[in-house]
């Protein structure tokens, strides 16, 4: 053993890596496969997002930026997020630009916690969430979500999850993995819960443009004395085919958004320009081709979810995000094995529901965030898998 | 219908059990659906888009641009379905602008087009004046890329 291994600290020791990462490892060392494990809009971002980016490149805006972000984009963001989500923003106090949601994430959690906090989170969820608050030196509490009540978080559960040490609430709709989605009046009831009990809110609504069936997606940061509350989490990564840019933005009271920018500001400075540059352009004038990406989705979707509910894999109809969850326990095999044989057997990626927390287990993700083509031979060899094992697991 | 109509175009040949998927309709349905916008004649015909740098590669398109008198009745439509019923008219369109009608032409060479030009289209009695303009190369058409954008690598499997 190198002696550096013996000097890795103890909490990051503890930490597992990500189950993805596990799986991506496995996917990389085979050829010819098909996936549907992508986290990420198989779009390059559209054209005139690069465009305006690369006019901003040849003017020579390459420099830093203030450590909140660019004021003008700021502001593009303080209006964006009033005519989408009907919330108001003070563009220079209550928005800080990121490096993705991730970093604000990061840096909201160690804004608030002291250690012993609790955070509460529901699960299945994205995968950097318990992590990041273990890393914050925070207690992570999971709250599983489930396939009854089409992933979203109940009111019982929360009440039931909350003790004298609950600090913060991190929500996430619609959410990765299982693409649920909460009304005004779900989010209204855990609102509620949140006021009684003086829970701090995070919510990451990365999806929220990916909304569906001309849905209205509701922040719980827009109801009755949340904003003050809530850490409003976004970025332009999933709407606007931006993953690769790396700009995300928090949302909170001045105070809040002072503590984050103190870290951000010695940790990472600011985002980098180009993303903010590329940015102002998605927020100002992408609308339309968010939509149409949209629209895109939407019938992926439909063909996915139709075509697993025929093959006996149960999934609901997910109202946003790009996932689907199915349920593959009828065919008797745990998540991982589903996955791992179905990538060794049809060469075809999904990734096993427990890489995002143990209540994925009995579920595996699809992402149609792939061209229609590949869904269609995905869904075929899945097909065939499903038939293998059930004719060998009578 | 929209997001059918937006399929259809973007590739006819769709399978119909796809779009049955897609809309969440049943086969019959979509089939049903497309009979009625063929029979309205909204969708009116379907064709390949050809990469003519790869397939008869000689052929010949041009753009014209057509001044023409208007009639006193029937305006400018009379004289455009005349020139558009000519079988080297491909596209024809009545335009704002400093012309009247945009016309496109194919033909196997130079010669067969400058022909229809002098011989056909500047003969009516309507067409004041003629511009002609070949085309060199096909970039894009009716949204297709005549020439394939390398596509950027992903990670297969990503959070």
């Amino acid at each position: 053993m190198f002696p550096v291994a013996m000097k890795i600290a103890e909490h990051v020791k503890d930490i597992p890596r990500s189950g993805i990462r596990d799986f991506f490892e496995i996917v990389q060392t085979m050829g010819d496969v098909v996936s549907l494990g992508i986290g990420e809009p198989d779009f390059a971002t559209p054209w005139h997002i690069r465009e305006a980016a690369i006019y901003a490149l040849e003017k020579g805006r390459t420099g830093y930026t203030s450590n909140l972000g660019l004021p003008r984009l700021r502001r593009s963001i303080s209006d964006y997020i009033k005519g989408r989500f009907g919330i108001a923003y003070e563009p220079l106090s209550e928005v800080l630009v990121s490096v993705g949601v991730s970093e604000s994430i990061d840096l909201a959690l160690r804004a608030l916690l002291d250690p012993g906090d609790e955070v509460l989170y529901h699960e299945p969820c994205y995968v950097s969430y318990a992590p990041s608050i273990v890393l914050a030196r925070g207690v992570a509490k999971a709250i599983p979500t489930r396939a009854e009540h089409e992933f979203r978080l109940t009111p019982e559960d929360l009440v039931a999850a909350i003790t004298p040490a609950s600090k913060i609430l991190m929500l996430n709709f619609p959410n990765n993995p299982t693409g649920a989605t909460m009304s005004a009046e779900n989010l209204a009831e855990i609102a509620e819960i949140c006021v009684k009990h003086d829970l701090v809110v995070f919510t990451d609504e990365i999806y929220s443009e990916l909304t569906y069936e001309g849905g209205v997606h509701t922040s719980i940061a827009a109801l009755p004395g949340m904003k003050e509350r809530t850490v409003f989490l976004h970025g332009v990564s999933k709407a606007y085919a931006m993953t690769g840019w790396r700009i995300g933005f928090a949302c909170a009271p001045k105070d809040m958004i002072e503590a984050m920018m103190k870290i951000h500001q010695y940790s990472i400075l600011c985002a980098s320009i180009m993303g903010q540059d590329a940015t102002i352009e998605a927020l100002e004038r992408g609308t339309s081709s968010m939509e149409s990406m949209r629209r895109e989705y939407e019938l992926r979707r439909n063909y996915i979810v139709n075509s697993l509910n025929e093959l006996g894999l149960p999934c609901f109809q997910p109202k946003g995000a790009f996932y689907v969850f199915p349920d593959i326990t009828s065919t008797g095999l745990s998540s991982r094995e589903f996955s791992l044989r179905l990538l060794h057997e049809k060469k075809v990626a999904v990734v096993p529901g427990t890489a995002f927390g143990a209540s994925g287990e009995g579920h595996v993700r699809c992402s149609y965030a792939a061209a229609l083509d590949q869904i269609k031979i995905a869904v075929e060899r899945i097909g065939e898998f499903v038939s293998d094992v059930r004719k060998g697991n009578p | 219908m929209q997001a059918l109509i937006e399929i259809l175009e973007r590739n006819a040949l769709t399978p119909r059990e796809d779009l049955a998927r897609m809309l969440n309709l049943s086969v019959e349905e979509v089939e049903q659906a497309i009979a009625g916008l063929e029979a309205e004649g909204i969708v009116l015909g379907y064709q390949a888009i050809i990469n003519h740098e790869k397939w008869d590669t000689d052929l010949v398109r041009a753009m014209i641009e057509v001044k023409i008198t208007p009639e006193r009745d029937g305006g400018f439509d009379r004289v455009a379905s005349r020139i558009a019923k000519f079988e080297e008219v491909q596209t024809c369109y009545l335009m704002s602008g400093g012309y009247d009608l945009l016309i496109t032409v194919e033909g196997r060479n130079l010669r067969e087009v400058a022909s229809f030009v002098a011989e056909k289209l500047s003969t009516i009695e309507a067409v004041q004046s003629t511009a002609t303009r070949f085309r060199l190369k096909t970039y894009k058409e009716n949204g297709t890329f005549h020439h394939f954008e390398q596509t950027a690598e992903r990670l297969s499997v990503s959070p």
